[in-house]
Parts: C-alpha cells; sequence; structure tokens
C-alpha cells in the first residue's frame, strides 16, 4: 500500500493529540472521583477537537467544544455535584473477577477489529469520491458544507430530531416533578 | 398528484396532517404548562386532545380524497400510510378517552400524560409515513421516549416504576440493536432511503454480501423487540402488567401497530429482493412467536398479563403477514391492524371499568358472575374476546382478520401452508384462554365477597360500546373495510425519471 507523506508539522500534532487524547481517556476511567473523571472527560474531547482541526473540519471541532466540551460536561458536573453520588466504591458496579475478565475480552475483540479494519479493502459504497468534502470545503465554506446538506436533505430529520427532544424533556418534566398527590 | 420531496413546500404538503398533530400536541403542552395541575384541566386537555385527533382524521380523509402520490423520496404518501394513521389515531383516541376516567380514580393530575400520548402518536405517524431509514430511527424513538414515560406515570405505584424503568432499559438495548442494523445496512447499500436500498440488494456484489446479512439479522431484532415476538418478548408481559391500564391499551395496540407497519414497509420495499436471507428467521420467529405466545398465555391468572400473552400470538399471527410479503398479504395486514386495535383497546376499556384504585380486581376469578350483575358490560368482553380469537359472526371482524391473512397465506405465489396450519392450530389453543374468560363471565356464579362493580366513568363506557359496535358492525359488513384495506396495500414506488434525479447527490453515493 502506498504511503501518503504528511507535512512533519501535521504528524508531530498528530501524535501529540492522539496521546492526549489516550491518555486522559485511560484517566478518565481510572479516577475514583466522578468530579476528577468529568474534568479528564474534558480534556479527551479537547484533544479530540484538535483532531478534527487537523482532519479540515474546523467547524466539526468548534461544535465539539462548544456542546460536548461546555454544555453536555458541564450539565454532567452539575448531576454529579446535585445528585451527590456517595462514596465511589458504592457506585462501582464493575468491580471483581469476572467483570474485569469479561471487559479486557471485549476490548481486546474491539482492538483486532480495528486492526482487521485498517488492513481489509473498504467496500465502494462506503467511500466517499475522491477530493468531494474538499470540493465541499472550497465552495461553500467549513459551515456551509454541513449546513447545506442539514437544512436540504436532511431537513426534515433534523426537525424531527428537536421534537425528540422536546418529548425527552417534557417526559423527564413529567416523571421528575413532585407526586401531586404529595403537595396537596 | 405526484409530490416531489426535494422542493420543501411539497414535503411539507406530504408532511402536514403529521405536522398538524405534533403543533397541536405543542401548544396542548403550553396550555398544560400555563395552568395549575388539576383534576379539570386533566379533562380539558384530554377532550382537547381528542378533538385534535378527529381534526387530524379528518385531514387525512381530505389527502385520501386527493390521492396523492410521491416518487422516491424521505417519506411516503400512500393509502398504506394513510390507513396505518387512520388505526393509530383510533387507538390514541380510545387511550385518551379511557386515560380521563382512569386519571381521575387514580388521582393522577398531570394533563401532560395526554400530550404524551399525542407526541408518540405523532412518531408512529412519522414511522408509516417513513421512507428513509433516519425517519424510521427517528420515528421509532419519538414513540419509544414518550412511551417510556407513560408506563412510569403513576408514580405511586412500584410496578408501575418498574414497568417503566424495565421498558426504558429493554427498550434502550434493541434500539441499539435497530440502529446497528441501519449502519450496516447503510453500509452495503450506500443509501438509507428505502427504494433505493430495494434496487442496490438486488445487484449481484451486494445481494449475499455479510454486512447486508448481519444488518437484516440485526433489524430483525430490533423490530422483533419493538413488536414483542417470541425470544424477544420477555419485558412484555411484566410492563404491560405494570402501566397503568390505559396505557397497556395503547402499548398492545398502537405501539404495536405501528412498530408492525414500519417493520412491513422496510421489509417489502427494501429487503424484497434479498428474501432469500431473511424468509426463513422471518417464518421460524412467527412460528415460535405464535406457540410461545399462546401457550404461556393459557397458564395466566391476571388478565392484564394474559392480554399481554395474547398480545405476543397476534404479534405471531401478524408476522405471518410480513413472510408471505404479497400485496394481498399487506392489505391483509392492515386490515388485521384494525380488528386487532379495536378489540385490544374494547377488552383493556373493560379492565379499566372493573379495576379497583392502585390495580385491584385484576384476577380473572374476578369476573365471576359478571353477566349476573353487569349483563352489557360482559357481552362486550365477550365480543372483544371473540374477536381476539377470530371467532365467526359474534367475534365480528376478527374472524375476518384472520380468514384473509390465511387466504393470502394458500393463495400467494409460493403458498405458506405450513404457516396458515401453523397459525390456525395455535388460534385454537388460544380458544383456551380466550373462550375461559368468557365462561368465567356467564357460567360461573359471583362470588360470595365480590365487591359491587362502581359505576363506570361516561368515556370508558363510550370506548367499549363504541369498539364492541364497530367489530360486530364491521364483521357484517366486512367488504366495505376490505375494499379499504386492498387499496392500501404496500406497494413499492415505481420510480419516475425527474424524481429520481432530484434525490439529493449524498444519498446517491455508490
Amino acid at each position: 500500500m502506498m504511503q501518503e507523506q504528511f507535512p512533519l508539522f501535521y504528524t508531530f500534532h498528530f501524535y501529540f493529540f492522539g496521546v492526549v487524547a489516550i491518555a486522559s481517556a485511560l484517566a478518565f476511567v481510572t479516577r475514583k472521583s466522578p468530579v476528577v473523571a468529568a474534568l479528564w472527560l474534558v480534556n479527551t474531547l479537547f484533544a479530540l477537537s484538535a483532531l478534527y482541526v487537523l482532519l479540515d473540519a474546523q467547524f466539526i471541532a468548534a461544535m465539539q467544544v462548544l456542546v460536548y466540551a461546555g454544555a453536555i460536561m458541564v450539565v454532567f458536573l452539575f448531576v454529579v455535584m446535585l445528585l451527590n453520588l456517595g462514596h465511589p466504591s458504592e457506585i462501582a458496579d464493575a468491580r471483581g473477577k469476572w467483570p474485569v475478565f469479561v471487559a479486557s475480552l471485549v476490548g481486546i475483540v474491539l482492538l483486532a477489529q480495528i486492526m482487521a479494519i485498517s488492513r481489509s479493502r473498504v467496500p465502494g459504497t462506503m467511500r466517499l469520491p475522491k477530493g468531494l468534502a474538499a470540493g465541499d470545503m472550497e465552495k461553500y465554506g467549513a459551515v456551509g458544507a454541513v449546513a447545506r446538506p442539514l437544512f436540504n436533505e436532511y431537513l426534515l430529520a433534523f426537525e424531527l430530531t428537536s421534537i425528540l427532544l422536546l418529548v425527552a424533556i417534557a417526559g423527564a418534566v413529567v416523571l421528575g416533578r413532585r407526586r401531586s398527590a404529595d403537595a396537596r | 398528484m405526484i409530490l416531489d420531496l426535494s422542493i420543501p413546500g411539497q414535503l411539507i404538503t406530504a408532511f402536514a396532517p403529521d405536522m398538524l398533530l405534533m403543533g397541536g400536541a405543542m401548544i396542548l403542552l403550553l396550555w398544560s404548562a400555563w395552568r395549575p395541575e388539576s383534576e379539570a384541566l386533566q379533562r380539558n386537555i384530554g377532550i382537547a386532545s381528542i378533538i385534535l385527533c378527529v381534526t387530524v382524521g379528518v385531514t387525512i380523509a381530505y389527502y385520501v380524497a386527493r390521492g396523492d402520490s410521491s416518487g422516491v423520496g424521505v417519506i411516503a404518501v400512500d393509502n398504506f400510510r394513510w390507513t396505518a394513521d387512520i388505526v393509530f389515531l383510533i387507538a390514541t383516541i380510545g387511550t385518551i378517552a379511557l386515560s380521563m376516567d382512569y386519571n381521575a380514580r387514580e388521582g393522577i393530575t398531570a394533563p401532560e400524560s395526554h400530550v404524551l400520548v399525542l407526541f408518540a402518536t405523532s412518531g408512529m405517524m412519522t414511522m408509516a409515513a417513513a421512507r428513509d431509514l433516519m425517519i424510521v430511527f427517528l420515528g421509532v424513538e419519538i414513540m419509544s421516549v414518550a412511551v417510556y414515560v407513560l408506563a412510569g406515570l403513576d408514580r405511586r405505584s412500584e410496578k408501575s416504576a418498574e414497568a417503566a424503568l424495565k421498558y426504558f432499559l429493554l427498550g434502550a438495548f434493541s434500539t441499539g440493536f435497530l440502529l446497528y442494523g441501519i449502519a450496516l445496512v447503510y453500509g452495503a447499500a450506500g443509501t438509507t432511503n428505502l427504494s433505493l436500498i430495494g434496487e442496490r440488494v438486488g445487484q449481484p456484489g451486494i445481494a449475499g454480501s455479510a454486512m447486508l446479512i448481519v444488518g437484516i439479522a440485526l433489524l430483525l431484532i430490533g423490530f422483533g423487540f419493538k413488536v414483542a415476538l417470541a425470544p424477544f418478548h420477555m419485558w412484555a408481559p411484566d410492563v404491560y402488567e405494570g402501566a397503568p391500564t390505559p396505557i397497556t391499551a395503547y402499548m398492545a395496540a398502537a405501539v404495536k401497530a405501528a412498530a408492525f407497519a414500519v417493520f412491513l414497509r422496510v421489509w417489502l420495499e427494501a429487503f424484497a429482493t434479498a428474501s432469500d436471507a431473511w424468509h426463513g428467521p422471518v417464518w421460524w420467529l412467527a412460528v415460535v412467536t405464535m406457540a410461545a405466545g399462546n401457550i404461556i398465555a393459557l397458564a395466566q391468572k391476571n388478565i392484564k398479563r394474559m392480554l399481554a400473552y395474547s398480545s405476543i400470538a397476534h404479534a405471531g399471527y401478524i408476522l405471518v403477514a410480513v413472510a408471505i410479503g404479497t400485496p394481498a398479504a399487506s392489505a391483509a395486514f392492515m386490515f388485521y391492524l384494525l380488528a386487532y386495535t379495536m378489540a385490544t383497546l374494547g377488552a383493556f376499556g373493560v379492565i379499566v371499568a372493573l379495576e379497583r384504585r392502585g390495580g385491584g380486581q385484576l384476577q380473572i376469578e374476578d369476573y365471576a358472575g359478571l353477566w349476573t350483575v353487569r349483563p352489557w358490560l360482559a357481552a362486550a368482553m365477550a365480543v372483544f374476546m371473540l374477536a381476539l380469537l377470530g371467532f365467526p359472526i359474534f367475534g365480528g371482524i376478527g374472524f375476518f382478520a384472520k380468514y384473509w391473512i390465511i387466504q393470502s397465506a394458500l393463495q400467494a405465489p409460493a403458498p405458506q401452508t405450513l404457516l396458515a396450519v401453523v397459525l390456525v392450530l395455535t388460534s385454537v389453543v388460544s380458544a383456551g384462554y380466550y373462550l375461559h374468560v368468557v365462561m368465567v363471565m356467564f357460567m360461573r356464579p359471583r362470588s360470595e365477597g365480590a365487591v359491587a362493580v362502581p359505576p363506570i366513568g361516561g368515556w370508558t363506557r363510550f370506548v367499549i360500546a363504541a369498539s364492541a359496535i364497530l367489530i360486530v358492525a364491521l364483521g357484517i359488513l366486512p367488504n366495505s373495510v376490505a375494499r379499504w384495506t386492498q387499496r392500501s396495500g404496500n406497494r413499492p414506488p415505481v420510480a419516475t425519471a425527474p424524481v429520481a434525479a432530484a434525490l439529493p447527490a449524498n444519498s446517491t453515493v455508490r
């Protein structure tokens, strides 16, 4: 297989942010305190957004920071702090020999899968024509390349997603509100 | 006219009935948030919801009269969709009517419960309309999220909370299967559009590919969970028993009908040419579901659990229509959904009428001697049981529903004689529990300590009477309904050149 040559600047940053992302993800799952773990997750998400920039997807990178690292993680932290989940050992669910064994097995299978996929040929149906994304970027800009399909061919799906979120919010309020009979 | 869905204005026209329901539900949501919670508000919102459903039904009738159709696009405009919508709306009106009385008795004053039912119905209408796996998924989720909450509506009941949690976890699990299946099918076919998938899966390179077959298998499991087919049915009895009774009716009638409608459309439009890959598994699922549902139902003492297993058995009967896969079978499928929905609604209506606050009086034994105290109620329940059984004359359209499924099985190009035989045999088994209820009501004396039957709310009466009368009356004139459903058989769209060319570029990546 022909190896494409990337400039050193690109290669360096790819490995740098890749290592940061993996290391933060490891720290995220091994920390005992939920708040510290959540902050490591923020770090992972930042490193991932840097990788998006390297992929020329600046808009996705900005969204990653705003939506995931910003909004969703803040909500996470709020939930963790408000619910006061108690001592970490009480909430640990995957301790003991068997869960660890099964989890490592699944991890090894997933790793093997990635190896296999990276070596196999991707079927033609799953490949974008070469230069399609770059052409879109040039024509419509980073935001336009995302916005055009989103508000044209996927408009209906987009609007339905907002209905889905509305239903989820209304449902959460109905379930979370104090029982009306107790209030009386 | 043929609507071109790539033009926003025509897309809105095609989606208008669904949007009307969604918009109306949002206004009602605002109304219910605006006013302090009270019994009167709950009732007013319920009545407004019923009016909204009727309005949407009238809109759909107008669309049927217009006779629009669409080419290949994200949603379908055809009679299959409109008929399915009518079935959902009937079930929704029945559910909300039962809920109003049930909520009053159980002290549930949250008016949002009716609004959530409306949102779930809009998800169902989206599912019936979807001709794109993305829209299929969004429709399934809108419906499911609303129904998870509805199952846990009764905050004082532990069983209701357990039902909601179980339904949520297993529902989320099945959504995972569905999504993974969609991803793999997209990977194999290069598009999420059902008609385009249908064209591609017939091509030599794609037809036997592992990715497509695994994708179809995962989709089958996902839909199997949603409609409660036999190996994936474990959640159904507990959830049906624990959920508030009107919501159980809604799950048994509308949710099942919607999941089946989208199941049939995906199968017949996208995977018709790959039938070698799925016909065997679907065949076995149908047989196992019919057998397991009916046999386990025989052992049930609680009437809600019994109806849960009976609904699993009915999923098996309906799956027979999917396995046959001809236009005649999908017409029989629609007719079956209509008959099954009305009989289920009515049966749960009777349960709501007899149930006590907090969930008493749910054993089949509690119905002993009902004939002597409430003859009309007992007669209506007998009609519903016989309709579910498929008994001629007294079972009304229930008989014709099964008859047409069997007929389409025998008249298909590849006759499914064995499936028809299993259907008939398992129906005979089902007589064991349906007729048991009738026998208990009519032939056993009222037990000594039996509590008096409480006065029955007006809305519950309306639901019971309307479904009983419709079942019997349509059973006398089944042909008028059959003519209607015959036109609603699923037919894949004919791709006209200009419409196919107008498809978005991204969905046709090769």
